[in-house]
């Protein structure tokens, strides 16, 4: 039986096409075979053109017969999550106020992959905005988890998680601000990092809370997403945050194990979690503890703060982030008697009601005579998280933890209950209020047959030491536990 | 200036029934670099709509603001010129809606500005205290066509985004004004400081220069700041005058009546020579300021600022200080006040420089040189020196000195040639004084006049001395002989 490109992974499979044992078109018609299979249950794509995909193989390919200089990840399939921008495809953040529109220009993201010779798929599902953790905000459609379609994939990178957990991608970037790639990672059974902040360019994503967005890898494996992450980690002049100086390899760090790494337990993070998830990361403890790690719990109260900071600091940005949607320039615009009434009607009519609720939300957290009573507070908490985290790292290397605190959940279950939403959040948000990296790795199913994932931790920087770490993890669960992939 | 149909008189003290003014002025000045503040889009005036425009000065999704280092060059140039302290700032975003705001929010600096605490002395020797003189991004362009000027009773509006990110100075005074002449003093002096600097255009009219006043009234010998109203509109000196006078006066006749303004925006109506409120209570903003997370706080290095401080000559009040400082304590205020002026200055300065008599080259500078600068393309440094030479050389007389000044901005020819062309060779002093004795001659009943004592007529003979020298005699040499004469006579 011939191999299915798919089956590959990314580094394999752009070996492969350098080689020339596999063309481009091969690689974009397996794509094409397996969205036909997948797709019409899952609801991955909010944008796919096959025949657009093959003329760019058709390029690709072309450029290795003559023997051209291709990048890292040639011929290999990203999916895009649609809120970074894209100049040859649509971008709507699955919004109906950017129905329509056409970006002038490539994130700086996009462009990079397209340098490295990779194959920009299709654009993904997500929360409209990326305001959710179901991908049942889109106000296209509803993307399901490949593992149980009547689950939700997690969100609001949802379609990203999915389509690699389907295998209708090999790589794909997420966005995450507050656990955004790596709970639906953890729901889909898949690889999901969110990098420092400032780690890749946010050029070209579109604003949702721009001191806490970060792009990232979503990837079947953990050698996948370090490819990716490499790929991607760049200094961008036309991000102001964009860290300074070279990153770090990280493919490299496959073999270094974790001996005598310091591993910490937060366990306010395990406290909020369903038995068989905690029972689960205390297992992956166990396993690293037996490969030479120094494992020990440890408390950082400031971490249950997390929540309530966030929600008000995400809305806040948010709020201004997206005045910008008010029909005067581009997307949707609803005519109106007044200019008052323009505004009211495009934006009522545009945005779906998580998007209002947080715009309100984040309105009035920053109006006159409430700000320091919310934002200025959650301002003051967002310090304390980051101090303690980096007095924490005083002891410990890492830290690990639940990911989501349980599996994926039913579509429809939470999401006329906000609260209930909100809390899927918990475990992930002090990272981004920290502004520091993690992981999150798949570690087998649980009883129900849905993927539990596992999340490490790190300070500023760590990203080398993370996936050492997440590499560990990684053939711990090959070893020990019942394959998660799809 | 012309005069203004109300009772304020420019160049006098401001009290009305016994209230005096309070004023502070904000001075947006456009700057001038080549890009604009947060992308490299070009920064020019007068181009075809839209056509300096980016994602980024769009505020497309997904873009973000990279600022451009020359405007913090300039904003530092401006704050040390203006006596303030240069320090770490921030970036934060007012929120508020309108279309040529194309972001939703303007990218300024709000509790932690760049420059604060300064001062700009004027040449009347008044201080003004400036509060601040931050950053910020311009907004696009909006105009209403068909049927009324408002955007309410519109047919259509039509937006050019050439000038959204434009970047800008606004410069905050303290409420140190306290009349309408000294708001006038206090803008004429610092458009002259932003020119000096190379920083701005100060063009008034084209927006390039804005000024909004804020005014309020108390009575006189009070400290109190009582309630003020921010004036906008105000595009030409003319109706920064006369804005601030009715605004005060509405204010008293407010508190005269026992009622008290409130604190609004108000526009100045030009037409009809009175402020107007703009918006009612109900629609004031509340912009929800808040700390830009798309840009680092901006902390300039001492040695940075330094550099720029070094890069500072020619503030007017350097330049005043240099003529003052080469006249020796001798007065010419009010010529150099004039002299001063951004194209003048160099020529009086290179004139003195180079060891012409102070008093000379500033006389003519302030005088000749003003009249005739609009239109002289055939003048240099070197021939206006050349020129003051000749006539501090008493080569030529003062009176052909400025017949050839005039000439010589307009002819494309030589001094010297101009000289013979014009026939400007000073009389031979003893052809002079033959001269005087002839017009003496000619004028018996007004010589006894003059050697009864009225001096006011010896105008009247050194006249006639110079038409029928045409214009060569030495005013000196003549008056010389006129007094030589009359101890002869009387």
């Amino acid at each position: 039986m011939e191999v299915n490109p798919l089956d590959l992974d990314a580094y394999s499979l752009s070996g492969a096409v350098l080689s020339k044992e596999i063309s481009v078109s091969e690689v974009v018609r397996s794509v094409i075979a397996q969205v036909e299979l997948r797709e019409p249950s899952i609801s991955a794509f909010l944008h796919f053109d096959p025949e657009a995909l093959l003329e760019k193989a058709s390029v690709l390919d072309e450029k290795v017969l003559r023997g051209e200089t291709v990048g890292r990840l040639v011929g290999v399939p990203v999916a895009v999550k649609d809120n970074m921008v894209t100049s040859d495809m649509p971008t709507t953040a699955a919004s109906k106020i950017l129905e329509g529109w056409r970006p002038p220009y490539d994130a700086t993201v996009v462009e990079l992959i397209k340098d490295a010779g990779g194959l920009v798929v299709g654009k993904t599902n997500l929360d409209e905005f990326a305001m959710g953790s179901s991908t049942e905000n889109s106000a296209y459609k509803v993307t399901r988890n490949p593992h149980d379609l009547s689950k939700v994939p997690g969100g609001s990178s949802g379609g990203s998680a999915a389509a690699v957990a389907a295998r209708m991608s090999i790589l794909a970037l997420g966005s995450d601000t507050g656990g955004s790639i790596r709970q639906p990672a953890s729901l889909c059974g898949v690889v999901g990092v969110k990098p420092t902040y400032g780690y890749v360019s946010r050029y070209g994503l579109i604003a949702f809370a721009s001191s806490l967005d970060q792009i990232g890898p979503i990837a079947r494996t953990v050698k996948d997403a370090a490819l990716l992450l490499e790929v991607i980690g760049e200094r961008d002049p036309k991000d102001s945050t964009s860290i300074l100086g070279e990153r770090p390899k990280l493919v490299e760090r496959e073999a270094f194990g974790v001996e005598s790494l310091r591993i910490g337990i937060v366990s306010e993070l395990v406290d909020n979690c369903s038995t068989e998830v905690r029972d689960r990361v205390f297992m992956a403890a166990r396993l690293l503890e037996e490969r030479g790690a120094k494992v020990d719990t440890v408390s950082a109260k400031a971490v249950t703060l997390g929540l309530s900071a966030y929600y008000v600091i995400a809305p806040a940005e948010a709020s201004s982030n997206l005045s910008r949607y008010d029909g005067v320039r581009f997307g949707l615009r609803k005519d109106g008697s007044s200019l008052t009434d323009m505004f009211f009607s495009t934006r009522t009519e545009g945005f779906g009601d998580e998007v209002k609720r947080r715009i309100m939300l984040g309105t009035y957290a920053l109006s006159s005579g409430y700000y320091d009573q919310y934002y200025g507070k959650a301002l003051a908490t967002r310090g304390l998280i980051r101090r303690q985290f980096n007095e924490v790292y005083k002891d410990f290397d890492l830290l690990l933890g639940p990911t989501s605190p349980t599996t994926a959940f039913a579509i429809g279950e939470k999401s006329n209950d906000p609260m209930a939403m909100y809390m899927n959040d918990i475990c992930t948000i002090p990272s981004n209020l920290a502004g520091h990296p993690a992981v999150s790795i798949p570690f087998g199913l649980a009883d129900n047959g849905l993927p539990i994932g596992v999340q490490l931790l790190g300070p500023d920087m760590s990203e080398p030491l993370l996936f050492q770490a997440a590499f560990e993890l990684e053939r711990l669960a090959k070893e020990n536990l019942e394959d998660a992939r799809a | 200036m012309p005069r203004s149909n109300t009772a304020y008189e420019i160049g006098t003290p401001w009290l009305y029934e016994g209230y005096e003014l309070v004023v502070g002025l904000e001075v947006h000045t456009e700057l001038k670099t080549r890009s604009k503040l947060f992308c490299s889009c070009a920064n020019e005036f007068g181009n075809i709509p839209n056509t300096n425009v980016c994602p980024v000065c769009l505020g497309l999704p997904g873009t973000l603001p990279v600022l451009n280092k020359t405007v913090v060059e300039l904003a530092i140039k401006i704050g040390l010129a203006l006596n303030c302290e240069v320090r770490k700032s921030t970036f934060h975003r007012k929120n508020y809606f309108y279309p040529d705001l194309p972001k939703g929010y303007q990218i300024s600096q709000y509790d932690l500005p760049i420059n604060s605490d300064g001062y700009l002395d004027l040449p009347s020797g008044h201080r003004v205290g400036i509060v601040r003189a931050h950053i910020e991004e311009d907004t696009g362009k909006i105009t209403h066509m068909g049927l009324s000027g408002r955007m309410d009773k519109s047919a259509y509006s039509l937006i050019d985004y050439n000038r959204a990110g434009v970047p800008l100075t606004e410069i905050v005074s303290a409420p140190d004004i306290h009349s309408p002449d000294q708001a006038r003093e206090y803008v004429v002096e610092l458009r002259g400081v932003l020119m000096a600097l190379g920083v701005s255009d100060g063009r008034m009219e084209e927006g390039s220069l804005r000024v909004d006043a804020n005014v309020s009234v108390r009575p006189m010998g009070s400290s109190e700041l009582r309630t003020r109203c921010e004036i906008k509109n105000l595009n030409s000196l003319r109706s920064l005058v006369r804005a601030i006078d009715y605004e005060g006066k509405r204010h008293v006749k407010l508190y005269m009546r026992d009622d008290a303004p409130i604190q609004e925006t108000r526009h100045w109506d030009e037409a009809r020579q009175r402020t107007d409120s703009l918006r009612s209570k109900e629609e004031a903003n509340d912009y929800r300021y808040f700390l830009e997370p798309d840009l680092k706080a901006l902390a300039p290095t001492e040695g940075f600022i330094r550099g720029i401080e070094s890069q500072i000559v020619d503030t007017p009040k350097l330049k005043r200080a240099f003529l003052n400082e080469s006249l020796a304590g001798e007065e010419m205020s009010d010529q150099v006040e004039k002299a001063i002026d951004l194209e003048l200055y160099p020529y009086v300065k290179h004139a003195i420089e180079v060891g012409v008599s102070p008093r000379l080259a500033i006389a003519r500078t302030a005088n000749e040189l003003a009249a005739t600068i609009s239109d002289a393309p055939y003048l240099s440094i070197e021939r206006f020196v050349e020129v003051l030479r000749l006539e501090e050389d008493k080569e030529i007389s003062p009176s052909q000195a400025k017949v050839l000044l005039n000439a010589v901005t307009k002819r494309d020819e030589s001094v010297s040639d101009i000289i013979s062309a014009l026939d400007l060779k000073k009389a031979d002093d003893g052809e002079t004084r033959s001269v005087v004795e002839t017009v003496v001659a000619q004028s018996p009943s007004e010589w006894a006049r003059f050697l009864e004592g009225q001096d006011q007529l010896m105008g009247f003979f050194v006249g006639k001395v110079m038409k029928l020298t045409g214009g060569k005699a030495d005013g000196s040499v003549v008056k010389d002989t006129l007094l030589q004469l009359r101890q002869r006579d009387s």
